[in-house]
């Protein structure tokens, strides 16, 4: 039997598909959650510099990872969207910039509550800091962009531009701490290896883990409320039970 | 060439371009992004003079003294290569050690001194326990300790 890859690219059948994923993402990324803070607060030791400061690290470290990586995948959704025309990769587009807006705000704001006891500063304008203040920068153009253009489908290709544009920024964040002098430390985790205790990468990786499966329940959620907005003239929509009752 | 492929070749030309633009921009202002000055460059007269600049490095081991007013402190900062006196009057940042990565805002003065209004610590990526970092030391010390041991047999003695 041949399998349909395609099935699940038309907002049709993705809507229901989604809605059947969200609970065990949402479920795992709570589980994970509590896991990863219960290793990180109680069995991972404290550090021999920073003492319990360093534990900001179990949020600060995901949510910075992810708002790259989720800008990344937003705007290879928006390239898509404008590529291919399909609807559903702009719409996930939009869905995924409210979050990864979220996360790249909280990376900058747990880096400023770690800087203030650490380096003596709340902020300074180094590479890594100013670059990902832009990310977050570039999130809310993206997300004010197109919620200025009227016609979804032109938002969409106007958003889209912006975004691919803007994921320049993504490894100039990366090597930032590389290329020039910073404040920020260099890299933690490394191709040849993470300098750091073995509980305190455990604790930070589950929450790694937790805080993607996160971004992809609450993308998922937006993606729908998306599709039932942007369709809510279409047949299929007008048929559904929830739409009905 | 169908139109999406049309579209798809645009759209790397485009992210080439402004990559390419970013690249050569930064480049060119790779002293405004960096944010502080070695010792070194200081030497070299790279650093701006005559107004305030920032210098990053390590504390030399053994150059912090405090004087007795209890809030100025004068240091050493260096690169290994070149070090750099400073003076500071306030309150230090708690990680501030010798040893550990540092940097200072602030003017160059007739008398060779940085006076410094404000100094930052910088620490390193590695994170391990207390004990681990004291076994570490420890093998420090011995290997210092072996190294500058005379090379005499116990044998002879």
């Amino acid at each position: 039997m041949a399998i349909n890859w395609f099935k699940y690219s038309a907002p049709t059948t993705f809507y229901g598909l989604a809605g059947k994923l969200i609970p065990w993402f949402a479920i795992s990324a709570a589980v994970l959650c509590i896991v990863g803070l219960y290793i990180g607060f109680v069995v991972a030791p404290a550090d021999a510099q920073q003492g319990e400061f360093y534990r900001i690290i179990f949020i600060h470290v995901p949510s910075s990872i992810l708002s790259m990586f989720l800008y990344l995948i937003m705007a290879a959704y928006a390239a898509m969207g404008l590529i291919f025309n399909t609807r559903l990769s702009s719409m996930m587009a939009s869905a995924i910039a409210p979050t990864g807006a979220l996360f790249a705000f909280i990376s900058l704001w747990t880096g400023a509550l770690w800087g203030k006891p650490m380096w003596g500063a709340w902020w300074v304008w180094d590479a890594r800091l100013t670059s990902e203040l832009i990310l977050l920068f570039l999130y809310l153009g993206f997300i004010s962009l197109h919620a200025s253009i009227d016609d979804p489908r032109r938002a969409d290709r106007a958003a889209a531009l912006l975004a691919i544009v803007g994921s320049v920024n993504v490894p100039i964040i990366y090597f930032s701490v590389q290329w020039w002098n910073t404040l920020h430390q260099g890299s933690t985790i490394k191709f040849t290896g993470t300098s750091m205790h073995i509980a305190m990468q455990q604790a930070m990786f589950t929450m790694l883990v937790a805080c993607w499966l996160y971004a992809i329940t609450v993308t998922l959620m937006r993606v729908r409320s998306i599709i039932l907005e942007r369709e809510r003239h279409t047949k299929w929509i007008t048929e559904l039970a929830e739409v009905k009752a | 060439m169908k139109p999406r492929q049309k579209r798809f070749v645009y759209i790397v030309v485009a992210l080439v371009a402004v990559g390419l633009a970013v690249a050569l921009v930064l480049n060119a202002l790779k002293d405004n992004v960096s944010l502080y000055f070695t010792p070194t460059q200081v030497y070299n007269k790279e650093a701006p003079e005559g107004r305030s600049f920032r210098i990053g490095g390590l504390v030399e081991e053994g150059s912090v003294k405090r004087e007795n007013d209890g809030l100025t402190v004068n240091f050493v900062i260096t690169d290994l290569h070149k070090s750099l006196p400073v003076v500071y009057k306030g309150i230090l940042p708690d990680l501030f050690k010798e040893g550990k990565g540092v940097v200072a805002q602030g003017k160059m003065e007739a008398d060779g001194l940085m006076h410094a209004d404000e100094v930052l610590a910088k620490h390193d990526e590695n994170y391990m326990a207390p004990e681990a970092a004291d076994a570490l030391k420890k093998a420090e010390v011995a290997n210092a300790a072996a190294a500058s041991a005379p090379a005499s047999s116990p044998v002879a003695e």
